[in-house]
């Protein structure tokens, strides 16, 4: 019936089943922002934590529930729910629900402990004085994570790179914000927040020039197209295909904090306010890599051979670089940002064999190190000196002493970063090595070995903690903070699933595994 | 239906349990229960815990006479029963369940344990009763039970491991038991890391039976001895001789048994006398396959029963502790065993035969011992004893037979077991029957001696003991255990005999029917021969302790007495072969360590990457412009090297 005219425009179908927890968490957002603007000062941090863990919760309960059955592509295929999309979307779900939790936490005092009562005031001077003697709190840090975290469920979900850059935005914008509203030592904050926008911003005109090449070489952005036009090739435009894939894959890498794009990783992870660190830490590196497998595995799938190599070179410098580099740190956050880039790197060996069981690994290990870092930064929020963080590893020592308990929960949390048997760290990297030993050919088998050597070096640096807490004499007036029951429930669960992921890894496995198929 | 849980071919060797003989791991699950509600309820169990253990030990008992009862209703093929567990290992090359295996053999240690056991039970109760950890040691007792039925009940060699490990454990806590006294922690210690040089034997054994037949139950490896190498067999058997010598304390890992006697009296009661010893015993008796196939490793196991048999003897001459000179005489005992068990198919019965009845007389005579002691303000000293027979009528009565039957005593329990012993070891071409015979005659000569020595010493001759010590007979819950004991000292071997437990024990040992073989001497001949030194030994001993004074201080004595004294210098031995040298080597191992890897291979390894993260970290200068480059860098080196690439 109708003419071919009136075909070329076609209303795009919207399925809200598939897009539902997404719409909850924006809409969380948004009502958080009309709370900043409408609700009493006293009541506004209260009303801003129900409301993000109303909409996490529900977004939660929306996935599993509606969204579940709702696979497939959607909104004119810029937006696919498949298997890993879901699963993805379902661990960034209730690693962020953990992160609110903490960002909430007051230890305590009159505002939420992290944050600055006003952002826009200068360090030091009597603006922010008289905004802590009003008892300010920046309260709008909730809506903004919700905001972010919306962005990293479509960037796991985007069916196009368009929709893969509009969600990189939404999801790195309010990091920005983030970043810079550390209340302590506030010039290192917002140092780290300038230059985390600055080269943020220069690794998205990287992905954006890439993508436009792709939309030349292809005619379209969507990834289906992109990997159908590769393999029925256009010879005269074959030089943008190459650059244009690297340039997109450098956006996504950079993100993820692989060398050499990992520069910012340990700045910004030391100047962010702490919950934030663990936050980005988790959930940023997760939604990246959700997208950079989609990337790897559906837009660019017919041309690996060519720039796979690439990506060898970047995971085996990541690993190496970030376990090296690990040896020599002084600061706790910082030493867990070049933890969180060895980490990367062995993620990438997983991403790198090119198989189902790869992706199945790699989203085990989003799973197990996402939550044993929420937990980390959470204690590392937790131990004081003088009123601020304790970050200098010197002022550790000892603590095993005085803090019996939270120590041995960083040890175990340290021994499962390491990746010592029957914490969920061993698990991960059995579960992304094997796949790249077994279909990754000789690089993958020569990825995995650096990996386990890599491995060996951190797993000193991890060691070097436990005995500094445990086995060095006390020293100074570091004191550990009791939180409140949020954080502590926040902090027992995430150490609760890297035991449970470790000791009894089978149904989350079986999870990963089942949800591992992406709908091309 | 019952393919469905064994292959055919092992089914000749072992039916499906029915009966009362499915339910056997309940035999063990009883004392096990028993020592997990001891040691869990804790002190909340003190005031009924005692009885609850002793309770479970009859149950065990009583579930052992029922399958015994089934047992013998049926014919002589079909008494072995094996009954599947669960599944204790499924790995690619190695299946292996946990079965439990009721046959002749098993059952008898089966009532040995539980009779032997629960009486020792009640005699704890009046022995321990004012020990404030009564209801620990009752746990432990129960362990050693529940372990023990484990040993001999299992049906591979995997499962037995356990049960030695088990008894090993039970053993090691229970001469420990006082362990506020430093001595008797070390005698602890010293007993369990001896047996651990056995259990390494036994580990090797297990290794070569899989390597050699690919499995490790008893069915499969006796079923696949035919086709296994000379060499494998004789080192399967070596490697089960070391274990057994571990744990039946033969030479030349006897070192821990006499210290073991730091443990409470019921303790070396049960275990270092009558059960847990013998446990070596058992397992080349049940090994007889392996070992029927390698004679080489069946005489080394006669050599060294032969040695135990008069090192033990020697020792016990000149012991004047009690419990140490019983010690002795329990290693010289089981190395009667042991001997008997090396000579193959002549032997296997008779070894179980003594080991049956021995648990009976010595078990006796160490609860008499404790007797003694618990009259006596628990001294040890027989030169401190002497003319008890007055104080403790029962006592006397009680320890006397069980001296009768050790000694061989015609009618008495020991002889009719040691006497077949002897007889056996005379069987054979060669210098072997001399040699060993002989051995076995002269032991029997200084068994009487020594064994005299110390009922002499104890309770005949003139009263040595000081005047703050007044000795009286034992509560009821210690003497009836000793009297029932002592019944079986008097008439076991008797009543054995008459039942033809030898013929009923055949089909598992000798494949079916006890073949007789002339021993070189003419049977009557043996019999007078050990008779005389018997008496001979008797002889000597009534002259020198009982007519003549004892001295209550021990006199100096010739070479030979104060090496016995010393147990003929095995300490001495262990430390300057084994523990100096191990020592040594342990202090060149670590200054490799510190000096070789930890300062070369770790710190050079350690430092160079150090070096190299500081040299690193400069590039992560703090600004951004910078970082921007390294990212620009990056992505042109990446572009190029992909291009050139390709």
């Amino acid at each position: 019936m109708l003419s071919l005219a009136t075909a070329d425009f076609q209303q795009a179908d919207v399925d809200y089943g598939a897009i539902l927890p997404m719409l909850i968490v924006f809409g969380g957002a948004l009502i958080g922002v009309l709370v900043e603007g409408f609700a009493p000062r006293r009541a506004r941090h209260s009303i801003q934590t129900a409301v993000s863990v109303l909409a996490l919760a529900a977004a939660f309960f929306a996935l599993a529930v509606v969204a579940q059955g709702h696979q497939g592509k959607t909104l004119a295929g810029s937006v696919v729910l498949d298997g890993p999309a879901l699963f993805l979307q379902g661990a960034l779900l209730l690693m962020a629900l953990l992160s609110v939790l903490m960002m909430a936490e007051k230890f305590g005092g009159e505002t939420p402990d992290a944050f600055t009562p006003m952002g826009a005031t200068a360090p030091g001077s009597p603006q922010e004085a008289a905004a802590t003697r009003l008892g300010l709190v920046t309260s709008e840090v909730l809506p903004l994570t919700l905001f972010s975290v919306g962005g990293m469920m479509l960037f796991t979900a985007a069916g196009d790179l368009l929709t893969m850059f509009v969600a990189l935005e939404v999801l790195s914008l309010p990091l920005y914000i983030l970043s810079g509203l550390a209340r302590r030592r506030r010039l290192l904050s917002q140092e780290a927040s300038l230059k985390y926008f600055l080269l943020g911003s220069f690794s998205s005109a990287f992905f954006l020039f890439g993508a436009a090449l792709l939309y030349g070489y292809a005619g379209s952005v969507g990834f289906a197209e992109i990997n159908k036009a590769i393999t029925t090739a256009t010879p005269q435009l074959e030089n943008l295909l190459l650059p244009g894939i690297l340039f997109v894959l450098v956006g996504v890498l950079f993100k993820v904090g692989a060398v050499p794009f990992h520069s910012w990783t340990p700045d910004v992870y030391q100047g962010a306010p702490s919950p934030v660190t663990g936050f980005m830490a988790a959930c940023t590196k997760l939604a990246a890599f959700g997208a950079l497998l989609r990337l790897a595995y559906v837009a660019f799938d017919a041309d690996r051979w060519s720039w796979r190599p690439a990506l060898i070179a970047v995971a085996a410098l990541t690993m190496v670089l970030g376990a090296i580099l690990t040896v020599t740190q002084t600061d706790v956050k910082r030493l867990l940002a070049y933890s969180a880039i060895s980490h990367a790197g062995f993620i990438l060996v997983g991403v790198l064999s090119f198989d189902r069981m790869g992706v199945a690994g790699v989203m085990f290990y989003l799973v197990a190190y996402g939550f044993s870092t929420i937990a980390a930064f959470a204690i590392i929020s937790m131990v004081r000196a003088g009123g601020s963080e304790a970050t200098q590893l010197s002022q550790w020592a000892g603590l095993g002493k005085r803090e019996p308990f939270v120590a041995v929960l960083f040890a175990f949390l340290m021994m499962s970063m390491a990746g010592i048997p029957l914490t969920a760290g061993f698990t991960a990297k059995f579960a992304a090595f094997a796949p790249a030993v077994a279909h990754g050919d000789r690089a993958g088998a020569a990825l995995v070995i650096i990996g386990v050597l890599a491995s060996a070096v951190t797993a000193f640096v991890y060691f070097r903690v436990i005995v500094l807490m445990f086995f060095n004499d006390t020293d100074g007036d570091v004191s550990v903070l009791s939180p409140s029951i949020g954080m502590w429930t926040a902090i027992i669960l995430a150490t609760v699933v890297t035991i449970v992921l470790g000791v009894y890894p089978g149904p989350a496995l079986d999870a990963a595994d089942q949800l591992s198929q992406f709908l091309r | 239906m019952t393919s469905l849980v064994f292959p055919a071919a092992e089914q000749a060797a072992a039916a499906a349990a029915t009966g009362p003989a499915a339910y056997a791991w309940l035999l063990i699950a009883f004392p096990l229960l028993g020592a997990a509600i001891l040691l869990l309820a804790g002190r909340r169990s003190d005031s009924w815990g005692p009885a609850l253990a002793t309770g479970l030990s009859w149950a065990s008992f009583g579930l052992g006479v029922a399958i015994l009862v089934q047992m013998l209703g049926l014919g002589a093929e079909e008494r072995g029963m094996r009954s599947r567990l669960f599944e204790l290992i499924n790995t690619g090359s190695l299946k292996l369940d946990a079965g439990l295996l009721v046959d002749q053999l098993s059952i008898s240690f089966v009532m040995l344990v539980t009779f032997v056991g629960s009486l020792i039970h009640v005699y704890s109760l009046g022995y321990m009763e004012h020990d404030v950890d009564k209801r620990r040691f009752f746990a432990y007792l129960n362990l050693f039970v529940a372990a023990m039925l484990t040993l001999v009940l299992a049906d591979s060699y995997l499962v037995l491991f356990f049960g030695w490990e088990g008894v090993g454990l039970a053993s090691y806590l229970l001469i420990g038991f006082w362990n506020h006294n430093p001595a008797y922690a070390t005698a602890a210690n010293k007993a369990f890391i001896v047996n651990r040089v056995g259990d390494i034997g036994m580990i090797l054994a297990l290794g070569m039976m899989f390597k050699t037949f690919g499995a490790v139950d008893f069915a499969s490896v006796n079923e696949r001895v035919g086709g296994a190498s000379q060499t494998a067999l004789t080192l399967i058997g070596l490697f089960l001789l070391l274990a057994a010598c571990g744990k039946s304390a033969q030479f030349p890992l006897q070192s821990w048994l006499g210290d073991a006697m730091a443990g409470p009296t019921p303790v070396s009661a049960l275990i270092h006398a009558a059960t847990m010893v013998t446990a070596g015993v058992y397992l080349i008796v049940r090994s007889h396959a392996i070992f029927d196939a390698a004679p080489d490793a069946r005489l080394a196991v006669t050599i060294v029963g032969a040695i135990t048999l008069l090192f033990g003897a020697v020792v016990g001459m000149a012991k004047d502790d009690i419990k140490k000179a019983l010690a002795a005489s329990t290693m010289s005992q089981i190395g009667y065993m042991m001997l008997a068990a090396g000579l193959g198919p002549v032997g296997y019965v008779f070894a179980i035969f003594h080991l049956i009845t021995h648990g009976f007389f010595k078990a006796g005579m160490f609860l008499g011992a404790g007797s003694v002691m618990h009259g006596m303000d628990n001294q040890v000293d027989m030169r401190r004893f002497g003319n008890l027979s007055g104080a403790m009528k029962l006592t006397w009565a009680t320890f006397g037979l069980g001296w009768l039957a050790i000694i061989g005593f015609p009618g008495l329990s020991g002889w009719w077991s040691k006497d077949k012993i002897i007889e056996a070891a005379f069987v054979g071409e060669g210098w072997r029957p001399w040699v060993f015979g002989l051995v076995t005659l002269f032991g029997a000569g200084l068994t009487a001696f020594y064994m005299s020595r110390l009922f002499f010493m104890t309770f005949q001759g003139k009263k040595r003991w000081t005047d703050e010590v007044h000795p009286h007979e034992s509560p009821a819950t210690m003497t009836v255990p000793m009297i029932i004991l002592s019944l079986g000292s008097l008439a076991l071997g008797a009543i054995l005999a008459m039942v033809k437990f030898p013929e009923w024990l055949a089909p598992v040992t000798n494949g079916g029917h006890l073949e007789h073989r002339e021993p070189v001497l003419s049977i009557p001949a043996i019999q007078i021969a050990t008779f005389v030194l018997m008496a001979l030994g008797i002889a000597v001993a009534w002259m020198k302790y009982w007519r003549d004074d004892v001295p209550v201080v021990a006199p100096e004595g010739n070479v030979l007495t104060k090496a016995a004294r010393a147990d003929l210098f095995q300490d001495d031995v262990n430390e300057t072969v084994f523990r100096a040298p191990g020592a040594g080597l342990v202090e060149v191992l670590d200054d490799l360590d510190r000096g070789g890897v930890d300062k070369v291979a770790v710190g050079g390894l350690g430092g160079t990457t150090a070096l190299l993260s500081s040299k690193l970290r400069r590039l992560q200068n703090g600004f951004a412009r910078s970082y921007a480059l390294t990212m620009l860098a990056g992505v042109v080196a990446l572009l190029g090297a992909v291009w050139v690439i390709q």
